[in-house]
C-alpha cells in the first residue's frame, strides 16, 4: 500500500490503529511530491523539515500514550493566499514574493490545532484572479489528467495536489468558482461553504463579500470531515456567522429519497458544451432513480450574474489590493520618491490580470460611474439573491454543471480575458448569493474529468453533502488517481 | 468699504476615550515609543480583518445624544480610498452616506446672546498614522495612532464670527468631556479642528467662495486664524480679487494662513460600503441603555447649581465650564453650609493658581474637605479673610489641612477685646496727626489706622472689632 494514496479518513484510521507512523505518512507525502511535482507544479513552497519534525513529535507523543488531536499526523496543503506564520505567503505574486506573515490564518490555526501537518503552499492565479492558474507570477500548474491542460483556477495548485495524490486534503478559496471549477477540471471534490461559515481571517482578500475558504479532497466524506474542522464562528472575522456548525458527516448516508431537487435550465444554456450537458444530465438521472423528485426550474436572472460579478468583485479588489504599496511589507521596487515607490512597485509587482481588475474596479467605483456600474451591480446581485431565496422555498438543492467546458489547453485562453471570464458562468451566481455549493466528479469525456455542481440553501451544507455523497455512491467512479489504473 | 458677513462651518475630529483601537485590541495610550501600539490588523497586514470595538459605537451614540442628534437606526461603514504612507490599508474605514448621527445642535452664548449652532452629522472613523521626516531626507511612519477611534462632528455653516467659533468649540469640548466621550486634549491631538470660511456682503443670501483652514492647535489659534482669514478675504474682495477655493494652513509663528499649494488634485475617494463589517442596526433598547448612562450635561448642571446652591447665573456658568471644576465644586457645595463661599474660593484664588501653573484641579493637594474647612474657619471668625489667603497658599503648597496651618503658624484671629484694645491704644498714641485728620472729617485716614493695628497684631486682629474700637476711641 502506498501511503500517499490514502484518503483523509483512511490516513486518520491507519494512524489511530498505528498501522504506520506519522513520520512514515509524511515522508511518503514528500516522496510523492518529489516524484510528481516537477511535472504538476502544484506547490509554490514545501516545508519538509518542519513537517517531518512535527510528525516525529507526534509519533513520540503517541508512543508516550498522550492524548493526540484527532488528525495528528495527517498531511494538508494550503493555497498560498492564506497566511501561515513564519512561512512565505505569496499569493503567487511578485509583490509578495518574499512575504512572511507573522500570524496564522484562522483556518490554518484550526488545522494545526486538530493535528494536521502542513506540507506546503499551493499555486494559484495571482491573488486568486483567474480560472486556469496561468496567472501565477511563478509558473503554471498542470492538470494531472493531461499535462497540456490547465488545472482550472484560481485554486489550481490545491486541486492538482489532491488529484495527483500528493496530499489527501488541500484548502482553497472560492470567490467566483475558484474551488469548484478546478475541482471539476481535476476530477476531485471541491466545496465552497456558505459565505460566513468558515472564517476569512488570514485569507488575503480578493473580493471580501464573495471570498470563502473551502476544502478539496478525493471523496465527499473527507470534505465533510474537514468541514467539521474549519467551520464555525470566529471573533476575528465580523462577517463570520455566529451559528454552530453541525457534524457534517451525520447526513452522508441518508440518501435522497423524497428530496426535491431543482434543475435550473439556464445553467444548461450559457454556452455549456453538449458533452458536459450529457454527463451532467446522466448524473442527475441517477439521483432521480434514487427516489429524489427532480424538476426543471428557471432562474431568469442567471444571465446577469457574470456582469454583476465582474463589476462588484473588481471594485472590492481594487480597494483590497491597494495596501500592497511597497511601504510596509512585500516587494519595494524603487524608493526614489513616494510617487515612484507607488508606481514602480505596483506596476511591476502586479501581473496583467490583477492590474486589469484593479483598473476595472477603480473605474466602476469612480465618481460619475458608481451609480451605473458598481451600484447597478449591487442591485442585480440583490435580485439574484432573491431569486435563489424564492426557489429554495420549494427545493432542497439545485443541480447544474460546474463548468461550461472541459479543461482547456494551457495558453488557449490566456490572451482572451473575456473568454476566460466565461469559465465562471455556472459558479458565479452562487457566490453572488453566498450559497454553499459543491463540485463532485460525475464522469469523464475523452479522459477529461467532468464535475457536477450541487447548490444548497445558506448554512444547509449538510444537505448538499448528503446529495453529493449519494451521487458519489451511485456513480461509483472510484477515486482514480491520474496515471495509475 | 462694503460691510460683510462672515460664514463659518467647523469640522471637529475628537479622539474617543477608549482603551483600545477601533478595529483591533491595540492600546491607545499616548506617548509610547514609535510603533509600540501596533498589530497585524492596524498595520494592514494581508488577510487581516477589522472587528468593531463595541465601546466606540457606544461613545459615538453618546456624543450624538448629548449633541441633540437623531441616531441612525441603520448605519454602516464605508471605505475611503486613497494612497498615503500613513494609511496602511490605503483606505480609511469611515462612514459616508449613513453616519451614526445627524441633525443636532449646540447652544452657545456669545456676549450675552444665545444662539444655536446646528450639527449636520457625526460619524465614526479610524485615525491615520504619523509621518516623521528624519534629518537625512528619510521619512518614517509611526503607526501608533493608526486605528485610534475618532468621531468627526460637522456643523452647518451657522457660525457668524471667530468668537462664535471659539464659543462653539468650548461648548463642544465641555459636552464631550462631561460625557467622557473624549478628553479633548488639543495638545495631544485628541481634538482637532478644521474650518470652512467664507464672507458675503451683508444681507446677501448667497455664500461666498469658501476656503478651508487647517492646522490650528488651540482654541486661541482657531480664533486668530479665522480672524486673519476673514480679514484676508475682505481685503481681497475690496481689491477686486477673487477668492480661490483652496486649503490653507495656519502658521502659528507668523500668525497668518498660508495656501497649502498641494496641487489641488480633486480627490476621488471612491467610497463604497465596507464589505468586512456588517451594518450597524441600532435597537431601541440599546439606545435607551446608552441614553440612561449619559451623565448630567453642562447646561443641566448649571441650572442645578443655580437652583440648588443659589449661585448667580454667571457664577454657575464659570463653575460648569470645566467638568472637573464643576465636580470639585459640587463636592464642596454638598458639604458646605454656604456654597457661595467655596464657589468664591474656586473662582478666585484656586482658578488663579491653576491657570498660573497650568494644572488641573485633580492634580492639587487641596481636597474639597480642606477647602470647606477653610471656608468654615473664615466664617466663624477663627481667621480673617486676609489670613485665609495665607492659609490657602500654605495648603496649596504643602497639602496641610487648614486647621493645622492655623495652629502651626499661630494665625488664629484675635477676637479678645482686651488684646485688641491694647493695639488700638498704642496706635492712637503713635499717630496724633492722623487722629486730628479724622476728627476734621478725613474719613480716609481711618483705613491707615486700621492697617497699623493689623500690622501690630500680625494681621490676626479681627478687623471688624478693630474698626469698632477705633471709632469708639476717636
Amino acid at each position: 500500500m502506498k501511503l500517499h494514496k490514502l484518503s483523509l479518513y483512511e490516513a486518520k484510521e491507519g494512524l489511530d490503529k498505528k498501522e504506520f507512523s506519522a513520520k512514515e505518512l509524511v515522508t511518503s507525502t514528500f516522496s510523492r511530491i518529489n516524484e510528481v511535482d516537477e511535472k504538476i507544479n502544484a506547490f509554490i513552497s514545501v516545508d519538509e523539515e518542519t513537517a517531518i519534525s512535527k510528525a516525529e513529535e507526534i509519533d513520540d507523543n503517541r508512543a508516550k500514550g498522550e492524548k493526540l488531536p484527532p488528525y495528528a499526523g495527517v498531511p494538508v496543503a494550503i493555497k498560498d493566499n492564506m497566511c501561515t506564520d513564519g512561512i512565505k505567503t505569496t499569493c503567487a505574486s511578485k509583490i509578495l514574493e518574499n512575504f512572511v506573515p507573522p500570524f496564522d490564518a484562522t483556518v490554518v490555526k484550526m488545522l494545526r490545532d486538530t493535528g494536521f501537518i502542513m506540507v506546503g503552499k499551493t499555486n494559484l492565479d495571482e491573488f486568486a484572479m483567474g480560472s486556469s492558474t496561468e496567472n501565477s507570477a511563478f509558473f503554471t500548474t498542470k492538470n494531472p489528467w493531461d499535462l497540456n491542460k490547465v488545472p482550472g483556477g484560481s485554486s489550481g495548485g490545491s486541486a492538482a495536489s489532491v488529484a495527483s495524490a500528493e496530499v489527501p486534503l488541500a484548502l482553497g478559496s472560492d470567490t467566483g468558482g475558484s474551488i469548484r471549477q478546478p475541482a471539476a477540471f481535476c476530477g476531485v471534490v471541491g466545496f465552497k461553504p456558505t459565505y460566513g461559515r468558515v472564517s476569512r481571517y488570514g485569507l488575503v482578500a480578493f473580493a471580501s463579500s464573495f471570498d470563502q475558504i473551502g476544502p478539496f479532497a478525493r471523496n465527499v466524506k473527507d470534505v465533510a470531515l474537514s468541514m467539521n474542522v474549519i467551520s464555525g464562528h470566529d471573533e476575528m472575522d465580523s462577517t463570520s456567522a455566529d451559528i454552530d456548525a453541525p457534524d457534517f458527516t451525520k447526513s452522508l448516508d441518508k440518501g435522497v429519497n423524497g428530496m426535491k431537487i431543482g434543475i435550473p435550465e439556464e445553467y444548461f444554456q450559457l454556452g455549456v458544451k453538449s458533452e458536459i450537458k450529457n454527463v451532467v444530465k446522466n448524473a442527475i438521472n441517477t439521483i432521480d432513480d434514487q427516489g429524489a423528485m427532480v424538476e426543471d426550474i428557471s432562474l431568469p436572472t442567471t444571465e446577469y450574474a457574470l456582469t454583476s460579478y465582474y463589476l462588484i468583485s473588481p471594485a472590492e479588489a481594487s480597494s483590497n489590493l491597494a495596501r500592497f504599496d511597497g511601504v510596509r511589507y512585500g516587494t519595494r521596487l524603487s524608493d526614489e520618491n513616494l510617487k515612484s515607490l507607488y508606481y514602480e512597485t505596483r506596476s511591476q509587482g502586479f501581473g496583467e490580470e490583477v492590474k486589469r481588475r484593479i483598473m476595472l474596479g477603480n473605474y466602476a467605483l469612480s465618481s460619475g460611474y458608481y451609480d451605473d456600474y458598481y451600484l447597478k451591480g449591487l442591485k442585480v446581485r440583490t435580485l439574484i439573491k432573491r431569486e435563489f431565496e424564492d426557489i429554495f422555498g420549494k427545493y432542497d438543492v439545485l443541480m447544474a454543471p460546474t463548468t461550461p467546458t472541459l479543461p482547456f489547453n494551457i495558453g488557449e485562453q490566456i490572451d482572451d480575458p473575456a473568454t476566460m471570464y466565461l469559465n465562471d458562468i455556472c459558479t458565479v451566481p452562487v457566490n453572488l448569493a453566498g450559497l454553499p455549493a459543491i463540485s463532485v466528479p460525475c464522469g469523464f469525456v475523452e479522459g477529461n474529468p467532468v464535475g457536477i455542481q450541487i447548490i444548497g440553501k445558506p448554512f444547509d451544507e449538510a444537505k448538499v453533502l448528503q446529495v453529493a455523497s449519494e451521487l458519489e455512491k451511485t456513480l461509483n467512479l472510484g477515486q482514480k488517481i491520474p496515471g495509475e489504473s | 468699504m462694503q460691510s460683510y458677513e462672515t460664514v463659518i462651518g467647523l469640522e471637529v475630529h475628537a479622539e474617543l476615550l477608549t482603551d483600545t483601537k477601533i478595529f483591533c485590541g491595540c492600546s491607545t495610550e499616548f506617548g509610547k515609543k514609535p510603533n509600540e501600539n501596533v498589530c497585524p490588523i492596524c498595520l494592514g497586514m494581508p488577510g487581516t480583518l477589522p472587528v468593531l470595538n463595541k465601546n466606540v459605537l457606544d461613545l459615538a451614540v453618546t456624543a450624538g445624544l448629548a449633541l441633540n442628534c437623531e441616531i441612525a437606526e441603520f448605519s454602516k461603514f464605508d471605505r475611503k480610498n486613497y494612497f498615503y504612507p500613513d494609511l496602511p490599508k490605503a483606505y480609511q474605514i469611515s462612514q459616508f452616506d449613513l453616519p451614526i448621527a445627524r441633525n443636532g445642535y449646540i447652544e452657545v452664548e456669545v456676549e450675552g446672546e444665545k444662539k444655536k449652532v446646528r450639527i449636520n452629522r457625526i460619524h465614526m472613523e479610524e485615525d491615520a498614522g504619523k509621518l516623521v521626516h528624519a534629518a537625512g531626507g528619510d521619512s518614517m511612519v509611526d503607526f501608533n495612532r493608526t486605528g485610534v477611534a475618532l468621531i468627526e462632528i460637522v456643523t452647518e455653516p451657522d457660525i457668524r464670527s471667530p468668537k462664535e467659533a471659539k464659543a462653539y468649540l468650548e461648548a463642544l469640548k465641555n459636552i464631550l468631556q462631561y460625557t467622557e466621550v473624549s478628553d479633548c486634549k488639543m495638545e495631544e491631538g485628541s481634538l482637532r479642528c478644521d474650518a470652512n470660511v467664507s464672507i458675503m456682503p451683508k444681507g446677501s443670501d448667497e455664500f461666498g467662495t469658501k476656503t478651508e483652514v487647517k492646522n490650528m492647535n488651540s482654541f486661541k489659534a482657531v480664533e486668530k486664524a479665522l480672524e486673519y482669514e476673514v480679514e484676508r478675504q475682505m481685503e481681497a474682495l475690496e481689491y477686486g480679487e477673487e477668492i480661490v477655493q483652496e486649503t490653507r494652513r495656519w502658521d502659528e509663528s507668523k500668525q497668518v494662513t498660508i495656501s497649502m499649494r498641494s496641487k489641488e488634485e480633486a480627490h476621488d475617494y471612491r467610497y463604497f460600503p465596507e464589505p468586512d463589517l456588517p451594518p450597524i442596526v441600532m435597537k431601541e433598547s440599546e439606545l435607551e441603555r446608552i441614553r440612561a448612562n449619559i451623565p448630567e450635561l453642562p447646561k443641566e448642571k448649571k441650572e442645578r447649581f443655580v437652583s440648588e446652591y443659589n449661585l448667580s447665573d454667571y457664577d454657575a456658568g464659570v463653575l460648569t465650564s470645566d467638568k472637573k471644576i464643576a465636580d470639585y465644586f459640587d463636592e464642596c457645595a454638598k458639604k458646605s453650609e454656604n456654597p457661595k463661599k467655596p464657589a468664591n474660593w474656586i473662582m478666585g484664588d484656586l482658578l488663579r493658581v491653576l491657570n498660573e501653573e497650568n494644572r488641573e484641579i485633580d492634580e492639587i493637594k487641596i481636597t474639597s474637605d480642606m477647602l470647606v474647612e477653610l471656608c468654615k474657619l473664615e466664617e466663624d471668625g477663627t481667621i480673617s479673610s486676609k489670613i485665609a489667603k495665607e492659609v490657602f497658599e500654605e495648603m496649596y503648597k504643602n497639602g496641610d489641612k487648614p486647621e493645622e496651618v492655623v495652629e502651626k503658624k499661630g494665625l488664629k484671629q484675635i477676637s479678645d477685646q482686651g488684646e485688641i484694645e491694647q493695639f488700638v491704644e498704642e496706635v492712637i498714641e503713635e499717630n496724633p496727626e492722623t487722629i486730628e485728620d479724622i476728627r476734621n472729617g478725613k474719613d480716609k485716614a481711618m483705613g491707615f489706622l486700621v492697617g497699623q493695628v493689623m500690622k501690630k497684631s500680625k494681621g490676626k486682629a479681627n478687623p471688624q472689632m478693630v474698626n469698632d474700637l477705633l471709632k469708639e476711641k476717636i
